[in-house]
Parts: C-alpha cells; sequence; structure tokens
C-alpha cells in the first residue's frame, strides 16, 4: 500500500537530519534486494518457525465468548513467541537485513521492553552488538525487562532528555544513529519513523493476518467479522490489519490508549485526541499542543505510551477503512484480570487494551459472528504495575 | 536569495551565533542578540524552541527545555523579533523544526517572516527529498529555505547545492550539535564539491566553540556557526549573560575577520 514516495496518502515521508539521508536509501534499497530474495526468506521462514514458533496459535476462547454472549472471539496468541511478544517477527527480519546489509551492531528505542528484549535476543543469536535506548521512567515501570536485556549481552541506555518515556527513547536513538551509521542499524520497533521504516516493519509484522486469515478459514470456513489490536506506534495492529485491509467485511479496529480518559490531559489516544503534524520522521497524527509542541502523553502501559501512530494508520483512518478506538487505564486493567481468571491466560498491559474493547462489542454481536483479537504479548512484565495500580507491593526481597 | 544575507557574505568571513529564543526569557535573547550585533555578529540564527528537538545534543536541549518551561511560544518570538528589526539590520535565520511552521501554518509563519524581516529558514528535519512541503510557500515570501549537507551526504552534495539557497550550512561532522575538541571530518573537500556545483557562500558549523577552530573552518569556507557554546555561557549567566556573550562574539569575530 505503500506509494512511491513512501507515503500513505498525503502520510508518511522522510522528515529526518541530511546525515541519515544515505542510511535511509542504502536501506531501502537492500530491502528491496532481499525482501523477494528466496535464500533470505527461506532463513527468515527457518528463524520463525524453529526460534520465534511461528505459526502462533489461534485459540478460541470459548468461556471468554460464552461469558460474554455474543460473538464468537478467537485470540491471536502472539504472547507465545520467543520472548513473549509480537516484536519478535520485526526484529528477526530487520536483524537478518541488518546482517545482510554487513552492519554489526544493532539499537532499538523500546518503551515497555518488549522490543528491546526482541532486539537483545536477536543480536544474542546473530552475534551482533546491541544498545538499547528506554526512557528512565520505563526503565523503572519495566525493571524485569531491562534485566533481561542486560542478560542477554545487550547495554541498556535510561534517556533522561524530555519526559524520559518512549518518545524520548525514540529520539534519542535517532540522534545515536546520527552519530554512527557505518556499522549499525536502527532496528526501529513499530511502523513508524521515516520511510522505509513503517513498511519494512509492517511487512514483516503482516505474517499476523496471514496466519489468522488461514487458520480462521480453516475453523470457521468463513473470515472474520472483526479483528482487533491495540495500538500505539501501530505494529502489531498493521500486522494484524494487513491481509484483511482487501476484504471490506472486515472491521478493522485499534484500540489506543486513553490513559485517564480523552477528555483529560493524560491520554496517549492519538487519532482521539492528536491532529497532523511532523514528527520523528513522519507526517501523521501527533498529540500537540498549538504551538506543534509534542505532547506529554501518559498511559498505564509503556508500550503504548507515545504521542503519534505510524503513518499507514492514520491513512486507513482517514479514509474510514481502520476504526480507532480510545481505552482506558481502568478498563484496560479489568481486562487484564478478566482475561487471566476466564481463560487463565494473562495479557501485556498493551493487549488487555483490545481485550477491554472486545468486552464492549462482542455482546452486541450476534452468535454466528466472529472475532479474531490479537494478544500482542503477555502479561508477566505487567503484573507488578497492575499489582500497584490496585495499591498492592508485590516486590520480592 | 536575501539581500540582506548576501552583504553578510560580502564583508569577509561571516560569524554566526545560534541562540535559543526564550532561554531564559524573551528580553535576555534580545539583550544577547543586540551584544553578539554590536561584537561583529554577521548574521543571527534565532531557534525556535521545539519540544523534541532530535538534531541537537544535550546543550541546546536543555535550552529548549528552559525556553518553553518559561512560557516562549512563536507569535512571542515573533513580537520580539519586531522590535529587534527596529535597530538591528543584519539577517536573520529561524533555526527549528518542520512541525513548528506545519503547526503554525506555513502561509501564516512565512507571511510573518517576510512581516517581519526573517530572511531565511533553517529546517533540520527537512532534508532535499522533503523540502517541497514548505518550499513554494518560502519563495512566494521571499525566505531562503536553507540547506544542510552532511558529512555523509557524498553523491547528493551536487543535487543539494545547485538547488540551494541562501547559504549552505556545512554540519561539520557526524552526531548532533554540540562541543567538540575535534573535527576530523575533510570538510575542505565537501566545501569544494559545493561551490562546484554553487556560487553562494557555506557556512560550517555543528562542534565548533574555540577561536582557532572558528578559524580553521573559516579557511576553508565563507563562515562559521556557533551554537552550544553560546548557549553554556546563557545557561552559566541567565540574564546576565549578554556582556559575556558580547565578549565571546568578539574574540570569535576577530579570529576570523582577517583570513
Amino acid at each position: 500500500m505503500t506509494n512511491q514516495n513512501g507515503r500513505f496518502g498525503v502520510y508518511g515521508g522522510q522528515y529526518i537530519p541530511e546525515t541519515l539521508m544515505n542510511a535511509v536509501i542504502e536501506l531501502e534499497a537492500a530491502y528491496n534486494r532481499f525482501k523477494d530474495d528466496e535464500n533470505f526468506n527461506r532463513e527468515l521462514d527457518e528463524l520463525f518457525k524453529n526460534y520465534a514458533g511461528r505459526p502462533s496459535l489461534l485459540y478460541f476462547a470459548e468461556q471468554m465468548t460464552n461469558d460474554l454472549g455474543g460473538a464468537k472471539i478467537y485470540l491471536k496468541r502472539e504472547d507465545l513467541n520467543h520472548t513473549g511478544s509480537h516484536k519478535i517477527n520485526n526484529v528477526l527480519g530487520q536483524a537478518l537485513l541488518a546482517k545482510k546489509m554487513g552492519k554489526t551492531r544493532l539499537i532499538a528505542e523500546t518503551g515497555a521492553g518488549q522490543h528491546g528484549v526482541a532486539t537483545a535476543t536477536a543480536a544474542a543469536l546473530l552475534k551482533m552488538d546491541c544498545v538499547v535506548f528506554m526512557g528512565v521512567e520505563d526503565t523503572i515501570r519495566q525493571a524485569l525487562n531491562v534485566y533481561r536485556m542486560k542478560l542477554l549481552g545487550a547495554e541498556v541506555v535510561a534517556v533522561k532528555s524530555g519526559t524520559g518515556t518512549l518518545k524520548d527513547a525514540v529520539s534519542e536513538t535517532f540522534r545515536e544513529w546520527t552519530a554512527r551509521i557505518a556499522d549499525t542499524h536502527y532496528c526501529l520497533g513499530s511502523v513508524m519513523g521515516p520511510h522505509p521504516f513503517p513498511t519494512i516493519v509492517r511487512d514483516f509484522q503482516a505474517v499476523i493476518s496471514k496466519e489468522i486469515k488461514a487458520q480462521v478459514l480453516e475453523r470457521e470456513g468463513k473470515l472474520p467479522d472483526a479483528v482487533v489490536a491495540c495500538c500505539g506506534g501501530g505494529s502489531n495492529s498493521i500486522g494484524t490489519f494487513y491481509n484483511f485491509i482487501n476484504d471490506k467485511t472486515v472491521r478493522l479496529i485499534g484500540c489506543e490508549a486513553a490513559g485517564r480518559g480523552v477528555d483529560t490531559f493524560e491520554t496517549a489516544a492519538t487519532i482521539a485526541t492528536g491532529r497532523t503534524g511532523i514528527f520523528h520522521g513522519m507526517k501523521s497524527y501527533f498529540c500537540q499542543d498549538k504551538y506543534g509542541q509534542i505532547a506529554p502523553v501518559y498511559s498505564i502501559s509503556a508500550g503504548l505510551d507515545y504521542p503519534g501512530i505510524g503513518p499507514e494508520h492514520a491513512w486507513l483512518h482517514d479514509i474510514g477503512r481502520a476504526e480507532y478506538v480510545p481505552v482506558t487505564d481502568a478498563e484496560a486493567v479489568d481486562a487484564f484480570e478478566y482475561l487471566s481468571r476466564t481463560e487463565g491466560i494473562i495479557p501485556a498491559i498493551e493487549s488487555a487494551h483490545a481485550v477491554a474493547h472486545v468486552m464492549k462489542i462482542a455482546p452486541k454481536m450476534s452468535r454466528d459472528k466472529i472475532i479474531v483479537v490479537t494478544l500482542s504479548g503477555r502479561g508477566d512484565k505487567d503484573c507488578a504495575s497492575v499489582a500497584r495500580y490496585r495499591g498492592e507491593t508485590i516486590d520480592e526481597l | 536569495m536575501s539581500d540582506r544575507i548576501k552583504t553578510a557574505f560580502a564583508r569577509g568571513k561571516a560569524f554566526i551565533p545560534f541562540i535559543t529564543c526564550g532561554d531564559p526569557n524573551l528580553e535576555t535573547t534580545a539583550a544577547v542578540v543586540r551584544a553578539a550585533v554590536q561584537n561583529g555578529a554577521d548574521l543571527i540564527e534565532l531557534g525556535i524552541p521545539f519540544s523534541d528537538p532530535t538534531a541537537e545534543g544535550v546543550v541546546i536541549q536543555a535550552a529548549n527545555l528552559r525556553a518553553l518551561q518559561g512560557g516562549v511560544t512563536t507569535d512571542k518570538i515573533f513580537d520580539m523579533v519586531r522590535d529587534l528589526r527596529g535597530d538591528v539590520k543584519i539577517p536573520f535565520v529561524f533555526m527549528t523544526y518542520a512541525n513548528v511552521i506545519f503547526s503554525y501554518g506555513a502561509e501564516k509563519f512565512f507571511a510573518k517572516c517576510q512581516e517581519l524581516g526573517v530572511d531565511g529558514v533553517i529546517l533540520p528535519d527537512v532534508p532535499f527529498e522533503e523540502k517541497d512541503e514548505f518550499l513554494s510557500t518560502c519563495r512566494k515570501f521571499g525566505v531562503d529555505l536553507i540547506s544542510m549537507i552532511a558529512p555523509t551526504s557524498e553523491q547528493r552534495i551536487a543535487m543539494i547545492a545547485r538547488e540551494a539557497e541562501g547559504f549552505v550550512y556545512v554540519v561539520s561532522s557526524l552526531g548532533v550539535t554540540g562541543v567538540r575538541s575535534e573535527i576530523k571530518t575533510d570538510l575542505a573537500s565537501i566545501v569544494a564539491s559545493i561551490r562546484a556545483n554553487t556560487k553562494i557562500p557555506c557556512a560550517i558549523g555543528f562542534g565548533i566553540s574555540t577561536p582557532a577552530q572558528a578559524q580553521q573552518m573559516a579557511k576553508i569556507s565563507d563562515g562559521a556557526i556557533v551554537g552550544s557554546a553560546i548557549i553554556k555561557i546563557l545557561a552559566a549567566h541567565g540574564e546576565a549573560a549578554p556582556s559575556f556573550v558580547g565578549e565571546y562574539v568578539r574574540e570569535m569575530k576577530d579570529a576570523i575577520k582577517n583570513i
């Protein structure tokens, strides 16, 4: 769906310093060379299958379906992938590509830490150096993932600039890339940033909807009525949507983090509260003030705590092909607990935003309808912060 | 090309200070600009603060933050420029990020630049491929869109230089803005490639802080741009900074004027 200039409608583009232009041009050329290369795809498929554990399961959530009393609910279990989230799909693709390009060092931003862990994992596997930039606030919220990255041999840099969250980690990784390009690939974790990243990341995540489509057709003999995923930058949601974009009967629903509510300043729901702008290399929707200063956003979920959204989502929103809905912290925490008790599956707090929306819409849909919701990651990392939200402390001494 | 910019480079090697507007307040910024002008600055780069300045090192990042916390806005900066234009005749060039202008509305922003006598804009997150975002509006209002050329530009130099306006901003080194003890890039050959493709002047920025560095850069180009070193003076002296900045500008200008 990317047009010639790396645009999705008016969105996307390459708004980056001149210093990085040859790096993204080189990346685009390499990607175009390898994306249809038989050997590259064989190697990647091998890693997907025997290292990441693909295809991931499509699980019929029977108890949740019965309890909600409406549409049939399937869970796409990206939480079962190696490293515990969908992030590994993109990382294996980009790390393999970087290796083919002769790069020896990966740098990455991370919010919840899942992308950082996945990058550190791929770097360990492919014998590459790895530095992960993480907002200082997030290193506290997600201390376990910081330890995992270090265990995997990565260096973790706590970013103190700005609000000390995901957007600042992205800015700092771009700064690092500007300083060291020759041996370094920026393994961007979402469908954002300058072209060709939104396209590359989407293509590697599109395996999610490719599998959903085959699995649901095999089980139900028809397409789902809706696919639902949480949406920060938007990589697991674009992965969930992509192979259904041309199937007009399938509703595509992205769930944004509303934090304490879209009528408060403590929100990260970009489509609901933002407007068009230019930041982090792309034209898209951003939460910002009247002078274009990027807003300090908030969500209980470190992975959705980002003031922008990928350009392809902005376009899907504008043309009315996908719907974007806000989900609050409170609703996400309820869903986190609900899925744990109802199905025995603890979802990532990010994914719980999508589960929460399914809990709202499924009861209103008839029993012959099918919803697929992507569980982008597992929730172990979030237990401490949800406990804190509920007023409990579970620090192990 | 703006006549004021042409004149600024016609007087010999240019010294170009960068100042973040509103750090720590706009009264200080205006006083710093006047001090710089009185002490030999040839062109002033006025930074409109942005919340997330991705091309800046820690020193200018902190200045952006201080300015925004002090309540500076694009409109208040325009008011300051209006006041400065009463007595300051050298060119002003805004340095900011794409979203600041996009959000203000390019038409409205550049009309204001023309009205107040701002001669150009430098946008570090708008490379050659994206300049159409603002170029036609810049031209409509006679504002030069300054192009940057980096050590990694290589085969892109000719393409960028051929269409460059005002002056070419040569980025001295990889990485973000900030003081550097040594600049190792082969800038002489980059400047030579630029000059083979354009007649407009080239000034070098990023990492320059000492008179010796300014001299070295001015020898191979048409001027030196200094940001972080000045912002450090502002961070240290706050409202008392104008006389210190003036002294520094004098020293830097003296180092390059007879080359």
